[in-house]
């Protein structure tokens, strides 16, 4: 070690020191380290945690299932970053005018791995599938009266009422088309191929070493020719955050999505000219932070009480303190990028000031007591994105200065579940709202007052019922035109902004850390949940 | 159990330097019977707390599922609870559970949709590497530390040596490990910080072999540090309460060398609290080693557990804590047996 590389080494550690929970050693230089994977010029090594616990999303659809599924099941759609649809088993479509009826021309020559070619059963044995076992599949599919095989390359989807969002439900990772022969109904979720799939896409599953790795190869009989070029694709399972960082820096890691190096050092890959991250490939799947509050709560019934709060937070401090920068923020919880058509670009009505809270604060009959505080409330953190959390301790501070002490309660996933949903002791939580793929899908069941339920986590835990809102939303559930079905989500925005059952605070973005050899990976909306057929290394 | 020599024993150490005694019939053979006849109702008792206790914690596998997915409906949940028999009262399940068991049949892992015993199996030889490893090198290097410490007690390598021992056992292992990776893999390039084998690559025999115990170096000097610190202060401890005793003295009038009084009389009686205690951290370790797997990416049992309490994957865990109890058994057997042949004068009881 030369003194000035010892120099580097004490000042970078007593940065790290200010750096909470970053340790020294994470933020060195690799120059030397060896790479672990046999990383030849043809293999691509992703990083993933929490370990998938199945391959196949059709039943179960945690984060990295998706990722490591649609490399090998496909789907019959795949989106462009606007969520345009576009082919992918599915040559081309039809819908009909009155949106009840879906005709797919299915792909010709698309053979499955195990070398039988692929029909029109397999997608409508998959779909059926879908309906009866995934998490959403009863709700996205609720509508659909049969999925049926025309002919061998002909798909017809029959709908009992019209379901707008349907053709965005289609891809890889939602709606994975799996072989009907390989498949039985009943014993689908049993099936050993749930671990050792088998499907029509760019990459064979070779090995899974649970806990370790997930290895896949290239397909050469692929159906399209030439693709992908990368011959081996390595799923690597690093469960510690330190560990990530380390091997994108020590390039044993090309690539790894959904933030997998801690935000507070995406400033600091400037050293490491071969690394670059982008925030790209997520639109399907807009992540909004919520204040959500207990609205069975007496103090939160006044809606004065929930303005203060607004003028009390600031969404601006949240994105820069606990994101790193890495969100935006956003008055109303449907995404602007996501879902330009049904964004409502409203002012906000309730912006920081902190004079105003205090005084609409008095107003509701909550004066301090003897200059203390007015009143107390518990916060509960999502407990799946760190960020989360950091929010929940912003707005402590930041509901402090107005008088309102905020205990913060970080949990678990299963305890936070139980805790809001079920057992609803909660006061407020801050939630991530994944908002999905459209949002009568993904962002419906926070309002609409039907979707109260206590047995189902990700629901309207306000328990907010306003009959205009559930009028709305329904609407727009079945509204075929696009112009009429945004004009009822902006309706709808523009009450909830106004009557904040809850406060939409800041828009997520995800990081995509990689390595500068590797493109072909964002090509579509879904990003590495993708099926990465356009996957390459540069120079290779 | 154990029980160190006595003031009073006049014998000095009678296998030093004559015959071994007469050992009498069968005296490893009462004590397995009696250990394993005691731990039928121990297991029993760990299975049926184990459940107790795991109903208490909020939230289940479903949950959890549920949530990771981004969401579900009532109906989809209701079904996977039907399918992992989650329905019912906490009574009908344990009976179920212990029905099964009964049948050697740990059940299926709801979230992983495959057989409890293969998630295990999958884990055990990386664990029983990672924990035999890691604690086979603390007693030898802790049971040497000791041993020299002992041996120049209060003068400067003893001093020297405590503050190390010291050091080792008051700093974090994962800190320590972090620590090992940043110098060995990041700065000095000379062993991988992740992982447990090569991946993507086929080897065989003997480069298979070098390639698993490099990638073992790290994670297993972690697992040590701390136990090395404490056999290191148990052996000197117990060896200067040894080298009081009158057999010490006896043969060092005899004119036995130096080096084998500490050898054959000192280190042998002062090995007795070792084993104890090794045998209890070996099954503590077991399941526990999760934060230095995590740290290494290491695929073992310690990380299978913390991901099973987690995500409310109980089936899972009432395997692993099974397993680990019956590791408990097993591995106080072997202690037991050890120290039966230590010590010649342990009679089974």
């Amino acid at each position: 070690m030369t003194r000035s590389s010892r120099r580097s080494f004490l000042h970078q550690a007593s940065q790290a020191g200010l750096l909470a929970g970053v340790p020294a050693w994470a933020l060195l230089d690799a120059r030397q380290a060896i790479a672990q994977t046999a990383s030849s010029k043809n293999t691509i090594t992703a990083v993933l945690n929490p370990e998938p616990p199945t391959l196949v999303s059709f039943s179960n659809t945690a984060g990295t299932s998706v990722t490591v599924s649609s490399k090998v099941v496909e789907g019959l759609l795949e989106y462009d970053h606007d969520l345009t649809p576009r082919p992918q088993l599915a040559a081309a479509w039809k819908v009909s005018p009155d949106g009840l009826e879906y005709t797919f021309t299915l792909r010709k020559g698309v053979k499955w791995h195990d070398g039988k070619p692929f029909v029109a059963a397999d997608a409508a044995f998959s779909i059926l599938l879908a309906k009866r076992y995934h998490p959403r599949g009863s709700a996205t599919f609720a509508n659909l009266a049969a999925a049926e095989a025309v002919d061998a390359n002909t798909l017809r989807l029959k709908l009992a009422k019209p379901a707008p969002y349907l053709l965005l439900a289609l891809a890889a990772g939602e709606t994975p088309i799996l072989p009907s022969h390989r498949y039985q109904a009943d014993t689908a979720l049993q099936n050993p191929l749930n671990a050792a799939p088998i499907g029509t896409g760019p990459f064979r599953f070779k090995q899974w070493e649970r806990g370790s790795h997930i290895i896949y190869e290239r397909n050469a009989d692929y159906w399209q020719k030439g693709k992908p070029q990368v011959a081996t694709l390595v799923f690597r399972i690093v469960p510690d955050i330190a560990a990530r960082l380390n091997g994108f820096q020590n390039k044993s890691f090309d690539i790894g999505d959904a933030s997998p190096i801690p935000l507070s050092e995406v400033p600091n890959l400037g050293q490491y000219p071969f690394l670059a991250t982008t925030s790209e490939g997520y639109e399907d799947n807009a992540v909004m932070a919520i204040l959500e509050f207990n609205l069975e709560r007496e103090v939160f019934q006044k809606p004065e009480v929930r303005q203060a709060i607004a003028h009390a937070v600031s969404r601006e401090q949240i994105r820069n303190i606990a994101f790193y920068g890495y969100a935006t923020p956003s008055v109303s919880p449907v995404s602007k990028t996501s879902f330009p058509r049904f964004h409502l670009d409203a002012k906000d009505p309730y912006p920081y000031d902190i004079d105003k809270a205090n005084k609409l604060l008095d107003a509701a009959g909550y004066p301090r007591k003897g200059g203390g505080h007015r009143f107390e409330i518990t916060l509960h953190a999502n407990p799946f994105n760190e960020g989360f959390k950091r929010t929940a301790h912003y707005i402590r501070s930041a509901l402090a200065r107005v008088g309102v002490n905020v205990t913060v309660r970080e949990q678990d996933p299963g305890s936070y579940i139980r805790s809001v949903y079920t057992d609803r002791e909660f006061d407020a939580t801050v939630s991530g709202v994944s908002t999905m793929f459209d949002p009568t899908v993904g962002l419906q069941r926070i309002y609409w007052s039907k979707s109260f339920n206590r047995q189902v986590p990700w629901s309207n835990a306000n328990h907010y019922q306003n009959p205009e809102v559930d009028q709305l939303l329904e609407a727009a559930a079945v509204e075929v035109d696009v112009a009429k079905r945004g004009e009822l989500f902006k309706r709808f925005q523009a009450i909830v902004i106004k009557d904040v059952p809850s406060i939409a605070l800041v828009q997520v973005q995800s990081v995509t850390v990689y390595n500068k050899r590797v493109d072909g990976f964002n090509k579509a909306a879904a990003g590495l949940r993708g099926n990465l057929a356009d996957l390459l290394i540069k120079g290779a | 159990m154990s029980t160190l020599p006595t003031d009073t024993d006049p014998r000095a150490d009678p296998r030093a330097d004559s015959a071994p005694p007469q050992r009498p019939p069968g005296r490893f053979l009462p004590a397995i019977r009696r250990t394993l006849l005691q731990a039928v109702p121990t297991v029993l008792g760990i299975l049926v707390l184990n459940f107790v206790l795991l109903q208490m914690v909020p939230g289940d596998v479903v949950d959890v599922m549920a949530g990771e997915a981004g969401g579900a409906t009532q109906q989809s949940m209701a079904a996977l609870r039907e399918q992992f028999g989650l329905v019912g009262s906490a009574a009908d399940r344990l009976l179920a559970h212990l029905g099964h068991l009964a049948h050697l049949d740990l059940g299926i892992s709801p979230r992983y949709n495959v057989p409890v015993a293969e998630l295990i199996l999958g884990r055990l030889p990386n664990t029983l590497f990672l924990v035999a490893g890691g604690l086979g090198l603390a007693i030898a290097v802790g049971v040497l530390l000791g041993a020299v410490m002992a041996s120049w007690a209060g003068r400067l390598p003893d001093r020297l040596l405590s503050v190390l021992n010291l050091l080792l056992y008051s700093t974090p292992g994962f800190w320590i490990g972090l620590m090992l990776i940043l110098l060995f893999s990041v700065k000095l390039g000379w062993l991988p910080a992740n992982g447990h084998q090569s991946i993507g690559v086929n080897l065989t025999g003997s480069a298979w072999l070098l390639d698993r115990l490099q990638h073992a170096v790290l994670p297993v000097v972690t697992v040590s540090t701390f136990f090395i610190a404490v056999y290191g202060r148990l052996t000197r401890a117990a060896m200067l309460e040894v080298q009081q005793q009158d057999f010490v003295r006896t043969a060092r009038s005899k004119g036995l060398s130096p080096p084998r009084i500490v050898l054959r009389h000192v280190l042998r009686n002062a090995l007795m609290p070792i084993t104890t205690l090794a045998g209890l951290h070996f099954a503590a370790l077991f399941g526990g080693a999760a934060v230095t797997e995590t740290v290494f990416g290491w695929p073992g049992l310690g990380r299978l557990t913390l991901e099973a309490v987690m995500t409310r994957d109980f089936n899972l865990l009432l395997g692993i804590l099974l397993l680990s109890s019956l590791m408990v058994v097993l591995v106080n057997v072997l202690t037991d047996l050890l120290q039966l042949w230590l010590d010649p004068r342990i009679q089974s009881r």
